[in-house]
């Protein structure tokens, strides 16, 4: 297709049960559906000879931990043919396991190796689950946003035992973090004032 | 009588000259010939996305010099374009010509060591000597541009940290002038070079098709004849006014992809002079006091001033709730930013696709078949930096 307007009717036709929601920004394509929906769409996105997303740029997961569907699965696709951009998005739950892409398309292996260690999502029908960037033996997931910064263990050479072992964190001095949100507004009782004051206007 | 034959597993690295960082490779061979490649990555793991997540939208620029830190300032680049975007702030032309420029002599300083490292795992020594003495100086001009030779932390959102310093401009053109004999004679070593060829010619052919399905971008998808170049199809800064050719390989083999190299560090060097060409005098980051900080002297004498200055570096500033994918054409490929904000001066997410990444996970792919000798072969020409692998 053509134009971005030209590509949302032609998505919004074909899959248009499958599409809770579509929108255009800055130049790229933002589409919410699904989990049960993903294959269907991504083989409609990458064989549709109007859409040719031929390329699965990459994977990610956002961490929402207050919401009740925690976690959103973002994927982000590449046409050449139409030289598009467009984006998959949908949301699950904490324990959900969804549907792979690696028969699909090749390079989602790593992708979801990564998503999987980062964020303990798994995924149905993956070839090769395993932890992909943190250290063998590793234990969480730390892009989670209950993650700590600093981790739980860190690895030393203990000279009495002759080997490498990892033990709890012990930090000289504990991470800050400071709230610089506007001082001009003042102290919070005073904030809350003013939105109360807001309200009643 | 028969006799069982086992094949034999083989770890090149996390310790190997040639394996171009901290690669673990576990290699399947059966005789010398490779059934399988698993390729352990993770042993840099740094945790930058997680460490951005707690920066300022300025703290967050010299992570992205510490990815790929042999171009540094390409990464600050899509960075830059990706806030940019969200908070609508125009680039001064100025700004944009020396983002241009940097991320081209970026594109040059990756090029050189790659080429001449895959040609030193194939056994050749001197081109490495005579390609390092050329990132030496490329390295000064980062230093006098931005206080640093690798980690420039240079790029802002809206323009660049500093003018250029008195003469750089000069030394930059005088560099174009004597670089490209260099490249010559780089080539004059390698391109027919008997055993360089032997080495390189049909090792690791991608098809276009698995160039696509492999997520490959880059010289990797050009060498296999895809004409794909983010500086001209989705063109970002001052590249659209600019004239340069994009090389594009035939066979999708090692050789070819040495030879697209070889060709765009001659497209690099046209496009920064055309740039010196047409820059002029002028602001060097957006004029909003709200995103760029002041100078020093207007602190001095404007309240303002101070008051920007002192909330831009406790605060920082404030970047409106949307999410973005941004990508740039770095030396090695695709290098694309997906940026999540949430109103606050903090990303709330920002994931990075680091083109390694995908370039890597095809190993297996590329070298099952091959002798245990191509492998190095094929591991330099996918131009792989374990710091944008592994994050």
């Amino acid at each position: 297709m053509k134009s971005l307007e030209d590509l949302e009717k032609k998505i919004n036709s074909e899959l248009t049960t499958k599409i809770n929601n579509t929108e255009i920004k800055h130049n790229q394509i933002y589409i919410e559906i699904d989990k049960e929906d993903m294959i269907d769409v991504a083989i409609f996105l990458k064989t549709n000879q109007d859409t040719k997303f031929r390329q699965l740029i990459d994977i990610t997961v956002v961490d929402y931990p207050e919401q009740n569907q925690r976690f959103e699965v973002v994927y982000l696709f590449l046409s050449h043919e139409f030289n598009q951009r467009l984006i998959v998005k949908y949301s699950i739950a904490e324990n959900e396991v969804i549907p792979s892409l690696t028969s699909i398309f090749p390079a989602a292996n790593w992708m979801e190796r990564e998503v999987f260690d980062m964020y303990g999502v798994s995924f149905k029908d993956h070839p090769d689950l395993r932890r992909i960037l943190t250290d063998y033996g590793f234990e969480g997931h730390p892009l989670r946003k209950d993650f700590p910064l600093t981790g739980h263990t860190e690895v030393r050479y203990s000279e009495d035992q002759k080997k490498v072992i990892s033990e709890p964190v012990k930090l000289e001095q504990n991470y800050r973090n400071f709230d610089y949100e506007s001082p001009w507004e003042g102290t919070k009782y005073i904030k809350e004032e003013i939105e109360n004051n807001d309200k009643k206007n | 009588m028969t006799k069982k034959i086992k094949n034999l597993n083989l770890n090149f690295g996390p310790q190997h000259p040639a394996a171009h960082g901290v690669l673990r490779l576990i290699l399947e061979l059966d005789g010398e010939v490779v059934e399988k490649a698993d390729p352990h990555i993770g042993l840099l793991h740094r945790g930058t996305e997680k460490l951005i997540e707690n920066k300022t939208y300025m703290q967050a620029v010299p992570y992205f010099d510490r990815l790929d830190y042999v171009a540094p300032m390409n990464q600050e680049h899509a960075f830059a374009l990706a806030v940019e975007k969200i908070l609508k702030i125009d680039v001064p032309i100025r700004a944009q010509y020396i983002r241009v420029i940097f991320c081209e002599i970026g594109r040059i300083l990756s090029h050189i060591l790659n080429v001449t490292t895959q040609a030193l795992d194939v056994g050749a020594l001197t081109p490495s000597l005579w390609g390092f003495e050329e990132r030496e100086t490329l390295m000064t001009f980062y230093e006098r541009a931005s206080g640093s030779r690798l980690h420039a932390n240079y790029f802002r959102a809206g323009g660049v940290h500093q003018d250029l310093p008195k003469g750089l401009e000069e030394d930059i053109a005088k560099f174009c002038e004597t670089f490209p004999k260099i490249i010559n004679d780089l080539e004059s070593l390698l391109t027919d070079n008997r055993i360089f060829k032997q080495r390189n010619v049909d090792i690791g052919v991608v098809t276009k098709e698995d160039a696509l399905d492999y997520s490959f971008s880059g010289v990797m998808i050009r060498g296999s004849g895809v004409p794909w170049d983010l500086r001209k199809s989705q063109p970002y800064d001052c590249y659209k006014s600019l004239d340069f050719k994009i090389p594009v390989g035939k066979n999708g083999d090692c050789y070819d992809r040495y030879l697209c190299r070889i060709e765009e560090m001659k497209e690099s060097v046209s496009i920064i002079k055309q740039c010196l060409a047409k820059m002029e005098k002028g602001p060097i980051k957006s004029l909003d006091g709200k995103i760029s900080p002041p100078p020093k002297a207007e602190i001095k004498q404007s309240m303002e001033a101070l008051i920007h200055h002192f909330k831009l570096f406790t605060e920082g500033y404030r970047v409106p709730k949307d999410e973005i994918y941004t990508a740039v054409e770095a030396p090695k490929g695709e290098f694309g930013v997906y940026l999540i904000s949430d109103g606050s001066s903090k990303p709330y997410k920002c994931k990075i696709r680091a083109p390694g990444f995908s370039h890597l996970q095809s190993m297996d792919y590329l070298i099952k078949g091959h002798m245990l000798a191509d492998v190095p072969a094929v591991l330099g020409s996918l131009d792989i930096v374990f710091g944008e692998v592994d994050r």
